[in-house]
């Protein structure tokens, strides 16, 4: 038996490690995506005040604590039973969308699309953000810093901090937005649509005229026929603030649509002794192992599982390019787990719409943003879709609104069976005996898994120049046989 | 001026501290031509063994975001400090302990029970816990020992400088890398900063006579966006954290919660905000200071909220 080991894999939030287990004809054995470590949110948030929850469990992670910020804040408006003022629900969700302009944009173009933009078998010193801002030329390299850095700009200005933002209370926000600031905010909404469609123009170039890229997308090696998950409004489109959470067959048929405080009678989670990460699937279907299809609980989340579970977009333009991918790719839902990357760039266009749209309400700069709650708090659940999916917060406090319990199915985590499948299936069509274990080839393997963009803690931490994952091939004794870097 | 060797590594942590060293912008691109960064295992590709093979002190300086909580930190910490001349406890868990640090109200099987049984949502009859090593039929795997508690770096190996924060502010950061970059590091054991008093310091909110007679938990009030939070009767613990931070919190209408740590002179944080906050409840009646004070529901968790593990009480005690 010989083992290939993947570790660190990078821009997980925290350390990620992958084993490929090959027999000795060569055949991939097994593979399994390890996450070591734990910090144990869900029993130090006991004693803690509710309301200290949007501040304490963003520390989960860095790179989106503006995701738990949300889930948490709103877990605490259902625990005190009590109501946002309608401007403070906006300026919420203008919040929201200016963080996943920010975070969208990242992945796309550091994380994720190297791979596309500069192909799976490139030199590893070309297939980085240099290497993407050498193709696609200086002015978009720029465009990219700039969108980030002026969505941080939003972020900075309502949530008060840059990193681990402190504006979420029950009942609203500490801060609101003044007639000066809206009018950054629309500028800079105006601005990220435009970098939204020209990000849609620079996929529709660079990977949907390629065909070799196309026939990549839909190879059996990065599909897998799952249930979708992921929040929807009143009319079933996605929504990244608030909505139901609606889960679809393999089929695309709805299979349930549910309220936050429901979500106990939907998503269960699975232990395995080799892992600190948890395996959430689908209760009603129940946990059958690593295996996709309709009597496998296993479920996905983020980009296209959102759009999978959804009838649609609720911006024009959105809507359009939603329309386009799923004419291009056959229908729904779309099972190949490469197109989440198309997802992503139609999702970060919504997001600059909606930022647009609520930047120019009539009430965004209302002072009115604070509901002081005065009912007893009991238990909360607050659900949001982060970037990388369905994120659920579940707190019980005491009469004096103090946790006794805390539950948390944290975004990624969702992914976790499906993550562990794709590397399996990508492993097996790809490794083949006599083949030679290239760079590229390994570099593939990859691919199945940077889609779900695991990279809580990732993306910008990319430096230019230098590769994305480093790998050693060992022989069954453990000696280093091959190096990739 | 040969270019300094600079390590960059993460332990228990969030991310933000990337992020927040990510801020410093174009500054970053500064921070590269004067140094070669050798080990960045987000980043580049430099493997643990190739750290293993530097000689000793062969690292300028080593920036160390994270807390210590499972065995592989505990190693890479100690390797680090070997290979590095200079050690910089970067961010508030390498520094105090920070978040992380508030599993020490608990212990290793409480976090787990909690996290792989009793979670409401963890189906997990057989009652499987992760294990370090584990056969599957392919072969073993292996996984970190998880620790009873949390330490910080400070408590795990020599530290020369620290840069506080839940992240680090950006001018913080930069503060310490011009330093460095420039030869002109302050003497060892420096917290390094632009104010080493309060955060009161940094804050342009009014005040007046620090006098309350109640304490407001943050969703009980809109406080005036003028006047200093504390006389309001918010816990704002600004008075005894290290300022440098600018005081972002207090000027988007939230309390400090601590996160730049102690100010100079200081050991014990929490113990400081506690008699500073003695000193301004407005009552000489002690039945009445008794009942003020029961209005904080939880001392522990918020005047140690970033340094508990740092702190004289380190934790609590389980029995």
């Amino acid at each position: 038996m010989r083992k290939i080991t993947i570790d660190p894999i990078t821009r997980l939030e925290g350390h990620g490690k992958i084993e490929i287990f090959l027999n000795d004809k060569g055949e991939v054995e097994n593979t399994y995506f390890q996450v070591p470590e734990l910090r144990g949110f869900e029993k130090f948030s006991e004693g803690r005040p509710a309301e200290e929850l949007p501040q304490i469990t963003q520390r989960i992670c860095g790179v989106c604590p503006e995701a738990h910020h949300m889930a948490s804040t709103k877990a605490l408006d259902d625990l005190f039973h009590t109501d946002p003022p309608s401007p403070a629900k906006k300026l919420r969700e203008l919040f929201y969308s200016a963080f996943y302009v920010t975070d969208h944009t990242t992945h796309f173009y550091i994380l994720g699309g190297p791979d596309f933009v500069m192909g799976p078998d490139a030199p590893v010193a070309e297939r980085n953000i240099l290497g993407v801002i050498g193709k696609v030329g200086l002015e978009l390299g720029g465009a990219v810093i700039k969108i980030r850095m002026q969505n941080h700009h939003i972020i900075h200005m309502l949530g008060g901090r840059a990193v681990h933002p402190v504006f979420g209370l029950p009942g609203g926000i500490s801060k609101g937005l003044n007639e000066e600031e809206i009018k950054e905010v629309q500028q800079i909404a105006k601005d990220s649509v435009e970098f939204g469609k020209l990000s849609l123009k620079v996929f529709d170039d660079i990977v949907l005229k390629n065909k070799d890229y196309v026939d990549m997308i839909v190879s059996d090696a990065y599909t897998h026929r799952t249930y979708y998950m992921g929040l929807v409004d009143e009319k079933n489109r996605v929504n990244f603030y608030d909505g139901k959470v609606r889960v679809v067959d393999p089929e695309g048929k709805e299979f349930a649509k549910y309220a936050p405080k429901e979500y106990l009678d939907h998503v269960a989670e699975h232990v395995e002794p080799w892992s600190y990460v948890k395996f959430p699937f689908l209760k009603k279907v129940g946990w059958k192992g690593f295996v996709d299809g309709k009597d496998s609980g296993v479920f996905r989340v983020a980009p296209l599982a959102r759009l999978n579970a959804a009838d649609g977009m609720a911006t024009p333009l959105a809507q359009e390019a939603y329309e386009k991918m799923y004419s291009t790719l056959g229908g729904k839902p779309v099972h190949h787990t490469l197109a989440m990357h198309w997802a992503r760039l139609i999702e970060l266009l919504y997001a600059a719409e909606r930022l647009e749209e609520l930047s120019q309400d009539p009430e965004i700069t209302s002072t009115n943003i604070r509901t002081i709650p005065t009912a007893v708090p009991d238990e909360g659940v607050g659900i949001v879709e982060a970037p990388r999916g369905t994120l659920t917060h579940h707190y019980v406090t005491d009469e004096r609104g103090v946790i006794k319990k805390a539950n948390l199915i944290v975004a990624t985590v969702n992914n976790a069976a499906a993550v562990n499948m794709s590397i399996n299936k990508a492993a097996r069509e790809l490794i083949k005996p006599g083949k030679e274990i290239t760079e590229g080839l390994l570099n593939r393997i990859e691919m199945a898994w940077r889609p779900y963009d695991l990279c809580l803690a990732c993306a910008t931490h990319n430096l230019p120049g230098h590769p994305l994952l480093p790998m050693e091939v060992y022989d069954s004794k453990g000696k280093l046989i091959k190096r990739y870097s | 001026m040969a270019k300094l060797k600079v390590a960059l590594y993460w332990a228990a942590s969030c991310g933000g501290c990337e992020i927040a060293q990510l801020q410093i912008g174009d500054k970053l691109l500064k921070l590269v031509e004067a140094a070669d960064i050798v080990f960045w295992p987000v980043a580049i590709d430099v493997k643990y063994k190739d750290v293993e093979a530097m000689p000793d002190k062969s690292i300028d300086a080593c920036l160390f975001n994270g807390a210590i909580r499972n065995s592989e930190q505990e190693h890479m910490a100690k390797m680090l400090r070997e290979k590095a001349k200079i050690m910089i406890a970067y961010g508030s868990c390498a520094y105090e302990g920070c978040i992380p640090g508030l599993a020490n109200l608990f212990n290793r099987q409480m976090i787990f029970d909690r996290a792989y049984i009793e979670t409401e949502s963890t189906d997990n009859k057989e009652k499987i816990f992760p294990q370090t090593s584990y056969k599957v039929p392919e072969g073993e795997l292996v996984l970190p020992e998880f620790y009873d508690t949390v330490k910080s770096l400070r408590q795990t190996v020599d530290v020369d400088y620290v840069i506080p924060g839940c992240p680090p502010e950006e001018k913080t950061t930069w503060l310490a890398l011009e330093a460095l970059i420039e030869g002109k590091l302050p003497p060892k054991g420096t917290v390094i900063t632009h104010n080493s008093r309060a955060v009161c310091d940094d804050c342009p909110r009014k005040r007046d006579v620090k006098k309350i007679k109640k304490v407001y938990r943050n969703y009980e009030i809109i406080p005036d966006p003028e006047i200093c939070l504390l006389e309001q009767g918010l816990l704002c613990q600004g008075i005894s954290t290290r300022g440098g931070c600018g005081a972002p919190c207090p000027q988007a209408n939230m309390p400090c919660t601590g996160c730049y740590g102690p100010v100079a002179g200081v050991i014990d944080q929490g113990a400081h905000f506690l008699s500073a906050l003695a000193s301004v409840i407005d009552s000489n009646d002690p039945e009445e200071i008794k009942r003020i004070i029961a209005d904080i529901p939880d001392p522990a968790g918020s005047f140690y909220r970033y340094s508990l593990p740092d702190s004289l009480l380190r934790g609590a005690r389980i029995k």
